[in-house]
Formats: C-alpha cells, sequence, structure tokens
C-alpha cells in the first residue's frame, strides 16, 4: 500500500476536522497506522481551519504535508490557499456548492462537488462534509466503505445512534457521485 | 498491548501516566497541552486519583514536590512559558532528590511566543533551568506512539534515580492524532517501596527528612557529589537514541522530535536518488548519545554531521562535543514555530554534498 | 453611546479578533471613549494581560506593554515609578488576575500603587480554551471541571472586589457589569472613577466587569447575558466597595 495523503481545508464549523478524523480512523479500522494533524490554537476562532491526513500500512515518518496528493477545500479562502500546494497528478476536490470559482492548475485532476446541495438532497443538510468523505474514499481507495461505515458508526456511539442511518445515506450519496463526469 | 486507538497526543500522555501507575495530576492550563489536563480531569477521578487545577504553575511544580515527597507517582503537563516558572521548583526537586515527571510540550519563544511547535527549550531542559548543579533527565519522544512508550520508562527512571524526568515533546506532538496501543495497567501495590519518602512515621521508623538544605558547604558538597554518582550511573546505563540507515551512511543527520519524523521523509527520498545519508536521534537528550555519536565521527566512511533543529542551534552543542570536532557539523533549522519542508532540508543537504566534494 | 459609528482615537480601527458575542469588545471601547474624554491618550500607557485580551496588541492605539501571565500588576508597577506622572493602567482577565497573578494584584493595591485595573470576570479561561477560573461559580462544568466546580474539589469563586476593600490601598473599587445598557453606562462612569482616583493621586484603582465568554460557555451571545444576570450577578453584588474622599 502506498502512502496515503488528504488535506481537507474550510471553514470552522464546516466538519473539516471530523471529515478528517473518520477517514484517519477508518484507516485505523482496518490495522494501519494513521496520523492526524489539525491547525490549531486561536487562529482557528471563526477563520480557516484544516486538518492532514495519512495513512499507510508503514510507521508514517512526517505527518506533516506541504504539498499533499489529495486535497479537499470547502470554502473559497481555501482553494487559494491550497490549490497551489497539492503534489503535481494529486486530486483536487472542490465543494462547488459554495466554491464557484475554476481551479487554475492543469497538472492535477480537479473534481467539482455540489457537496452541499448532494447532501440536502440525502436528507441532511449540514452533512457536506460526509459527502465529501464518500469521494475522498471513492477518489483514494485508501480505505474501504464497510470501514468508513463503521468508523462513523463507532464516532456516533450509542448516545446519537439514531443519526446513523441518515448519515449513511448522506456517505452513499458521496459514493454514487460520478467523479469523472 | 490492546487493539489500535485513534488518539490526540496530549490526552494520550495523560491515559500512559494512568497506566504507568500515576494517580495525581497538578497542573495549570496552557495551549498547546490543555487537552492532557481536561483528559485528567475526566479520567482521573474513575480511577480514584486526584486532579488539581493549581493557581499557577509555580503552585503546580510545588504541588508535585509535596506529591513526590510523600511517596507518590505524579506528573504536570505544561508547555514553555509554564516550564519557565517551574525552574525554581524543578531545582529543589533535583536537589531533593524527588522522582517526579513533566511534561513540556514545547512552544514558540522567547516570552509569550506563539502556540506552535518548537525546540528552542532544549538548554533550559537538558542544561538545567534552575538553579544550581543539577540535571534533569530528559526524554524527547517523537511519535504519539514513543510518548507512550517513553512514559511508563520516564516514571520508572524517576523513581530509580530519585530525580525529576522531563518528558520534551511539542506542540505538533501535543495536538496530532495518531493511530497508538497502550500498554496494560502497572500494579501500583509492586512498584518498589520508596523508605526515604515523607509519609508520616506510623510508629514504625525514625523520621524521614526531604531537603535539598545543608548551611555547610562539607555538607552540601556530599550531597551535591551523591547526585553527581547518580548522574554517572544514568550516563552509563540509561542511553536512548535510534539509528536510521546509517551502516552504509556518508551523511548524518543529527535530529530529535518531530524534527526527526521529518527527516525520516528526507532519507526515503534522498536514498531513493542513491544518496547515502542516515540519521542519529537522541531519544534520551540527557544522557546524550555521545558515545554513539563519536563512534560515527570516528569512521572514515562519515563526511560530516547535519543537526536539524527547530531552533537556532542547541543540541548542535551537544553534538559538536560528542564528535570532539572529528568532522564537521552543520546546521540548519526554522524558528518561531515554522517547520521545514523536507525539499527544504533535502536542498540544504545536497549542496552541502557538494560542497564536500 | 450616541455616535456609534465613530471610533474613540483611542482604539486602531481594525476588525477585532473576539468571537461574536464577546464582552471584551465593549470594555475595549469603553476604556477608551474615557481615555479620550479625560484626555489621557498622550500620557497613556497601557500594560497588557495573557488572555485573550493579548489580541488588544493590535487595538489600543496608544503606548502598549505585553506582560507575562498574571504579572501586569508588577510590570504597571515598574512602568508608574519610572514615570510617574504618566497614566498606567491594566487589563486583566480572571484567570490573569485571580489566579496565577493573585499575589501582584493583592500587592499592587495594598502598595496603594498609581495603577488602575480593568479586571474582566468572565468566569473562565477564555483564551486556552474553558478551563475553571477562580472565579467560576459553584457547579460550573468546565473542560478542567467536567463533573461540576464542588467545593471539595476545587472550593469557592473569589470575591475580588470585597477581598481587595479589606486593604488600605484600594482608593476606587467597583463591581459593574456589560449585559445591559445601564450596565454599560454604569460600567463607563466606574471607569472614570478609578481613572481620577489615579491621577488625583488617591490611591490604586480597580473596576470589576462581570462579562461573558458564549464561546466556552457553550451559549448563544444572548443565552450568555441572560446567565450574567440570573447567576453571575446572585454570587458577584454589583457595587462600589470602595471610593476615597475627594472622588
Ligand atoms: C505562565 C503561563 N501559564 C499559562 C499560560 C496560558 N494561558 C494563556 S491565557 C490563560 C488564561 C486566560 O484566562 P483569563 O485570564 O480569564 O482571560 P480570558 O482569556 O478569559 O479573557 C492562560 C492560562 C501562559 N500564557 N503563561
Ligand atoms: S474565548 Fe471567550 S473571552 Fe475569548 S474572545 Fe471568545 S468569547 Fe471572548
Amino acid at each position: 500500500m502506498a502512502q496515503h495523503e488528504l488535506v481537507a481545508a474550510g471553514f470552522g464549523g464546516q466538519g473539516i476536522m471530523m471529515l478528517g478524523k473518520l477517514f484517519a480512523e477508518a484507516g485505523v479500522l482496518e490495522g494501519n497506522y494513521a496520523t492526524f494533524l489539525p491547525s490549531y490554537g486561536p487562529a482557528m476562532r471563526g477563520g480557516t481551519a484544516n486538518c492532514a491526513i495519512v495513512i499507510s500500512n508503514e510507521p508514517i515518518a512526517s505527518p506533516v504535508l506541504p504539498h499533499p496528493k489529495v486535497c479537499v477545500v470547502m470554502n473559497l479562502p481555501s482553494l487559494k490557499t491550497f490549490e497551489p500546494l497539492v503534489a503535481p497528478g494529486g486530486i483536487l476536490i472542490i465543494n462547488s456548492s459554495l466554491i464557484k470559482e475554476k481551479a487554475k492548475r492543469t497538472d492535477i485532476k480537479t473534481i467539482y462537488v455540489p457537496a452541499n446541495e448532494i447532501a440536502e438532497k440525502a436528507g441532511m443538510t449540514k452533512a457536506a462534509n460526509i459527502v465529501i468523505l464518500g469521494i475522498v474514499v471513492k477518489a483514494t481507495g485508501a480505505v474501504k466503505v464497510e470501514s468508513t461505515k463503521e468508523a462513523i458508526k463507532q464516532t456516533l456511539g450509542e448516545a446519537k445512534a439514531k443519526y446513523l442511518p441518515i448519515n449513511l445515506q448522506v456517505l452513499d450519496a458521496g459514493l454514487n457521485f460520478d467523479i469523472n463526469g | 498491548m490492546g487493539e489500535k486507538l485513534l488518539m490526540k497526543g496530549a490526552e494520550a500522555i495523560g491515559e500512559a501516566a494512568i497506566r504507568a501507575g500515576c494517580r495525581h495530576f497538578f497542573g495549570y492550563p496552557i495551549t498547546p497541552q490543555n487537552e492532557a489536563p481536561a483528559y485528567m480531569a475526566r479520567r482521573l477521578p474513575e480511577v480514584n486519583g486526584t486532579f488539581l487545577q493549581a493557581e499557577s504553575e509555580v503552585a503546580a511544580i510545588n504541588m508535585l514536590y509535596g506529591c513526590a515527597a510523600a511517596g507518590k507517582r505524579v506528573i504536570t503537563t505544561s508547555s514553555s512559558p509554564g516550564i519557565s516558572l517551574m525552574q525554581e521548583g524543578l531545582s529543589y526537586i533535583a536537589g531533593s532528590e524527588l522522582p517526579v515527571v513533566v511534561m513540556n510540550v514545547v512552544r514558540g519563544g522567547p516570552g509569550l511566543g506563539d502556540i506552535a511547535p518548537a525546540q528552542g527549550d532544549y538548554f533550559q531542559a537538558v542544561k538545567g533551568g534552575g538553579h544550581g548543579d543539577y540535571h534533569l533527565i530528559v526524554l524527547a519522544p517523537s511519535t504519539v506512539q514513543e510518548s507512550i512508550d517513553l512514559m511508563q520508562l520516564a516514571f520508572d527512571l524517576a523513581d530509580k534515580y530519585r530525580n525529576p524526568v522531563m518528558m520534551l515533546s511539542d506542540g505538533l506532538l501535543g495536538q496530532m492524532m495518531e493511530a497508538v496501543e497502550f500498554p496494560g495497567f502497572v500494579d501500583i501495590e509492586k512498584l518498589p517501596k520508596k523508605p526515604w519518602a515523607a509519609d508520616s512515621m506510623q510508629g514504625k521508623r525514625s523520621r524521614n527528612l526531604v531537603n535539598s538544605f545543608d548551611l555547610l558547604p562539607e555538607g552540601l558538597e556530599v550531597m551535591n557529589k551523591k547526585m553527581w554518582a547518580k548522574y554517572a550511573d544514568v550516563e552509563k546505563n540509561e542511553v536512548k537514541f535510534e539509528e536510521v540507515e546509517t551502516a552504509d551512511a556518508e551523511y548524518i543527520f543529527v535530529a530529535y522530535g518531530t524534527v526527526a519524523r521529518i527527516i525520516k521523509t528526507v532519507i526515503k527520498d534522498l536514498r531513493s536518488k542513491g544518496h547515502k545519508v542516515g540519521l542519529i536521534r537522541p531519544i534520551t537528550l540527557y544522557p546524550f548519545p555521545k558515545k554513539q555519536l563519536l563512534a560515527l565521527a570516528e569512521n572514515p566512511r562519515v563526511k560530516f554531521f547535519l543537526d536539524i533543529e527547530l531552533s537556532f542551534g542547541q543540541m548542535i552543542e551537544d553534538v559538536k562535543l560528542s564528535t570532539e570536532f572529528k568532522k564537521p557539523v552543520h546546521f540548519y533549522g526554522r524558528q518561531g514555530g515554522m517547520l521545514p519542508e523536507p525539499n527544504e532540508i533535502s536542498e540544504v543537504m545536497l549542496k552541502l554534498m557538494k560542497e564536500a566534494k | 453611546m450616541e455616535q456609534l459609528n465613530h471610533m474613540p482615537t483611542p482604539l486602531m480601527d481594525i476588525p477585532r479578533s473576539y468571537c461574536p458575542g464577546c464582552t471584551h469588545g465593549i470594555i475595549h471601547r469603553l476604556v477608551a471613549e474615557v481615555i479620550e474624554e479625560m484626555d489621557l491618550l498622550q500620557k497613556a500607557i497601557i500594560v497588557l494581560p495573557v488572555g485573550c485580551s493579548t489580541l488588544a496588541v493590535d487595538y489600543f492605539a496608544f503606548d502598549s506593554v505585553q506582560s507575562a501571565h498574571g504579572r501586569a500588576p508588577a510590570v504597571a508597577t515598574g512602568v508608574k515609578r519610572a514615570l510617574p506622572d504618566r497614566f498606567v493602567m491594566t487589563y486583566q482577565g480572571d484567570g490573569d488576575l485571580a489566579s496565577i497573578g493573585a499575589a501582584e494584584m493583592v500587592h499592587a493595591a495594598t502598595r496603594g500603587e498609581l495603577i488602575t485595573t480593568i479586571f474582566v470576570n468572565n468566569g473562565i479561561y477564555g483564551m486556552t480554551g474553558g478551563q475553571m477560573a477562580p472565579t467560576s461559580l459553584m457547579g460550573w462544568k468546565t473542560e478542567t471541571s467536567p463533573y461540576g466546580r464542588t467545593a471539595q474539589a476545587n472550593g469557592y469563586p473569589i470575591r475580588v472586589s470585597e477581598m481587595l476593600a479589606q486593604l488600605n490601598g484600594p482608593a476606587y473599587i467597583a463591581r459593574t457589569d456589560v449585559v445591559s445598557v445601564p450596565g454599560i453606562n454604569k460600567t463607563k462612569a466606574a471607569i472614570k472613577k478609578a481613572f481620577t482616583a489615579q491621577i488625583k493621586g488617591l490611591g490604586y484603582s480597580i473596576v470589576e466587569i462581570l462579562s461573558t465568554c458564549p464561546t466556552n460557555w457553550g451559549m448563544t451571545p444572548v443565552d450568555a447575558l441572560k446567565r450574567v444576570k440570573e447567576e453571575t450577578m446572585k454570587y458577584y453584588p454589583l457595587g462600589e466597595f470602595k471610593v476615597a474622599e475627594g472622588l
């Protein structure tokens, strides 16, 4: 298994950290090494947040990803910051519900996902991050769909178990999105 | 070992301390390690332990002093400005030969600095930040898993040598989550007894005294010598380090903690291009792996060392002393909480290699 | 408050990084208004603490000194003793003033140091993400009192104004709030009196301002204001605790 890398960025409150954690958690559930590095501190207040995730079957050297292979941007400032950083040949996933601009680079694959609309249609307006998680799982193949579902289940726990079906429905909507379209 | 869990560094050290038999935490909030006291506040009551938020770091370290004097395993976690305030207490703790564990999740400095990862506290930790002639034993983990593994060792070394042990971590290790496995719980009843503790006579013995004071220079010199005999044993027995690809290496990185992880990425990259680079990573910063560095310096194959730190160069002094100036020791660093990118380090190394030819 | 768009010159005209609904912004503004009205701008020096209001290094448009956590009264003492004819103030949160800086606060007060302290009591550690403060009320759940503050584990909340009122050094001590328009007006009046106490050389002065931290209280700004009225004010009565003769 190659080393899988993801950077996710957006506004605080968009569930960026949750998206990253679920991805890492799914990797751990398959017995892999994983790191999750959040941006932290007062800089996060109201501003943008991001996190870097590495999943590998070998011990992970640096958890810092200056040039990630896969990057998710959920708002315009994040597109501006992270588009130039994606590794050549990498993947940039853009939440086109909130970002009307197009990416400029031609040496990377770009996937435009109207994540907010998909989430709303699937029944949970606020779950654009789960839609994107589905896209990430599909585009990277880093983790299995079952592990991702298990990670969601474990994260919700017993207390919020009633939200599991709707979350899985939203994840499926992400997984069913045509990433080559 | 249990199952793998995804856990935040600052929380993992809390759980690791509990598993190492520690039931007492005293501390004061400071970023980037607030998750450690928060974890302990939740978790310690579940295991009949004590969590107390002190009014300051000055108070916290003296609570450790009292708790250790009473014979209990005890820890505090803090970050650079807070650790500065603890230096007086640490000097008393070393002087009174008490076992405590202190975690410094280092951030950018000096002064209020910032909350990003840094390594500017090396001198303070390794050279003795408080007054007087003493050492802390200093352990420097580079992953969350290693923070857990070294925690047990930290408590054991503290007890064995009756000396404060510092874990020198950084903001990145404190804030990141990593898949980790925990060891089982130490049986507190089976830990070595502490017959020196001031836990009251209970009609069973004469009095014990916990003290760093002797007005007579003759007496104090005896106390100092006893401590330094201990440090000689520490230097002989407790050195820990990791070598990566040094068997055939001509160019050797020296780095500890988070930086060493970044260097591992650099090594993969440079090796794939045919360059014979390696890394020596001190795990104990005191005692420092002097012999191993000297052995590398004396090896004719080795051309030079490149020391990388998140400072303007502190550990490099120990690297130079250890290698007895037998090979050049170069330096590259980032400061203020900035992290070097692997490419940046590769370029520095490639340039130095070219110049050396 | 009549000219809402007018930014008092003692404040920089840049966006603030405080959370929405945070009362630090209002208090900054009141301090700036009084500085301007009393014509203190050119002789004022503010000593800033460690806390959310460290961010004020970018906000006050007059000389500012950033200090170590809790040490502002000592730093301000140094400034004042060096320059006795200047106007010197500290601005401190409850963690900074009543916990780590308790010694400096008490001793500046008992010396009757000619400085003024604006004490923002929001009952929690804001900057570090919601730990218990010495002023957190009984039962409050915080990051470091997850099961609620209890007397057995944590003791009782400190009433700073009442405590300092026992000392001879302070010339003016008042507790006010910024959770209603009358409260804001009274706070401004108290700040004016406190500044006057310093200018007249009467002694140490402090205004304790009951404030909110919606972010770490986990509340909307509106609910946070309500909490101050319903809970905080019951434990921390408003009023003047010391008013020197000649004020
Ligand atoms: C010596 C030291 N210890 C701890 C800290 C971390 N710290 C920063 S702000 C703060 C407390 C802030 O709370 P408060 O004074 O109530 O002000 P607020 O943020 O609520 O306005 C702490 C503990 C520090 N900077 N220095
Ligand atoms: S954390 Fe609290 S005190 Fe700090 S800016 Fe936000 S609301 Fe204000």
